[in-house]
């Protein structure tokens, strides 16, 4: 499994995914592989995926640190923190200054689970948006 | 220091900037080798126990051979007493002392097998549980790495093709405003294809001569006359 197979997947699937989203994917050139899958009608929230040796990483960026209102990052944190269990097969992390929110899979999985977990993770980014909107700018 | 406390201070200590490594990339090397070199002695391990197993099982199988042979003998023994033939007997006896010297010797070696495969399975256990972790650990470094420069290339590619980066409500207030647009196209599809089926079944009752007809002049001079009466 590499990000090259996986586009060409996603690519051919067109309209007949099980998720009854379509997927568009552009691979980013640079030292490790990326791919940048975007959904249609969710434009602005693209995932980007990366395989290392045992795992393949999804990741969609939601918000930056001066997003957030200066008095509400520990009360945000702690919200987040009580969702990442209940929140189906996706976590929240931070990258740079950047909070994420990724899934990470099993070199082993077929091209369903993937499917199924940018899916998740399309959705999830955007409920939690929704949900931690009163903690943002 | 552990694995994590290590990727922890690194990523505060600001070695998440793009192109500096968590730990450098010689420390990883050496790790990698390690990590084969342990898998080699567990590979080893496994030969060697395969070995002592097979030659446990041999040591079982002369242990049962000699334990029937000395209760066969001891039957002989008492026969030849039965009969009276006591030189006989004591033949046998002697064989029997034999046999049982050689079972002792073949259970010693039995139980140093069956000792040495305990060993042996034990290590292979601890070996395995260790290049696991050390997989483990592995991964959790080039994981971090990999993430730091799929980061970067993400970020470069968003800087070079002027993209700007919306904040998270202004993304989420677009997608849910093209969800609105979808959702209303959707419903006024659903109401004109309702109009449309409206207005073919208002002209089929016309059709039909039911209900409303349209309004004739002669309706209406019916309706006047109705009135002045």
């Amino acid at each position: 499994m590499n990000i090259h197979t996986i586009a060409d997947h996603l690519n051919s699937l067109a309209d007949n995914s099980d998720t009854g989203m379509s997927f568009d994917c552009q691979p980013i050139p640079g030292e490790v592989d990326v791919l940048q899958i975007t959904i249609l009608g969710r434009e602005e929230l693209p995932v980007f995926v990366s395989v290392t040796d045992d795992q393949i990483i999804c990741i969609s960026y939601l918000w930056g640190s001066d997003e957030v209102k200066t008095d509400c990052i520990g009360a945000m944190h702690e919200s987040m923190l009580e969702m990442n269990i209940p929140m189906p097969l996706s976590s929240f992390s931070k990258i740079g200054d950047k909070y994420v929110i990724f899934g990470a899979l099993s070199i082993g999985s077929n091209f369903d689970d993937i499917e199924h977990e940018l899916a998740v993770l399309s959705n999830n980014a955007l409920e939690v948006i929704d949900d931690m909107s009163d903690y943002l700018v | 220091m552990s694995i994590f406390k290590k990727i922890m201070t690194a990523i505060r200590g600001g070695a998440s900037e793009a192109g500096e490594a968590i730990i450098d990339a010689n420390a990883t090397r050496i790790f990698e080798q390690e990590i084969r070199d342990a898998e080699n002695h567990l590979t080893k391990a496994k030969r060697d126990l395969t070995g002592v197993m097979a030659e446990q099982m041999a040591a079982q199988r002369e242990v049962d051979r000699l334990q029937r042979e000395i209760t066969e003998h001891e039957g002989y023994a008492g026969q030849a007493l039965e009969k009276g033939d006591e030189t006989l007997a004591l033949a046998v006896a002697e064989k029997i002392a034999n046999l049982e010297s050689e079972l002792a010797t073949q259970q010693q070696a039995l139980a140093s097998f069956s000792g040495n495969a305990d060993r042996l399975k034990e290590l292979v256990k601890k070996s395995e549980r260790q290049v696991a972790e050390h997989k483990r650990q592995l991964s959790m470094v080039k994981t971090t790495e990999s993430v730091q420069k799929a980061t970067s290339a993400i970020t470069d590619n968003f800087s070079s093709s002027n993209s700007k980066l919306l904040s998270a409500k202004d993304s989420l207030e677009r997608i849910k405003a093209k969800q609105q647009k979808f959702d209303d196209k959707m419903k006024a599809a659903e109401v004109l294809e309702s109009e449309d089926s409206d207005t073919s079944l208002a002209a089929q009752l016309k059709a039909a001569g039911i209900g409303s007809q349209d309004n004739s002049a002669n309706s209406v001079l019916d309706r006047i006359k109705a009135k002045q009466k």
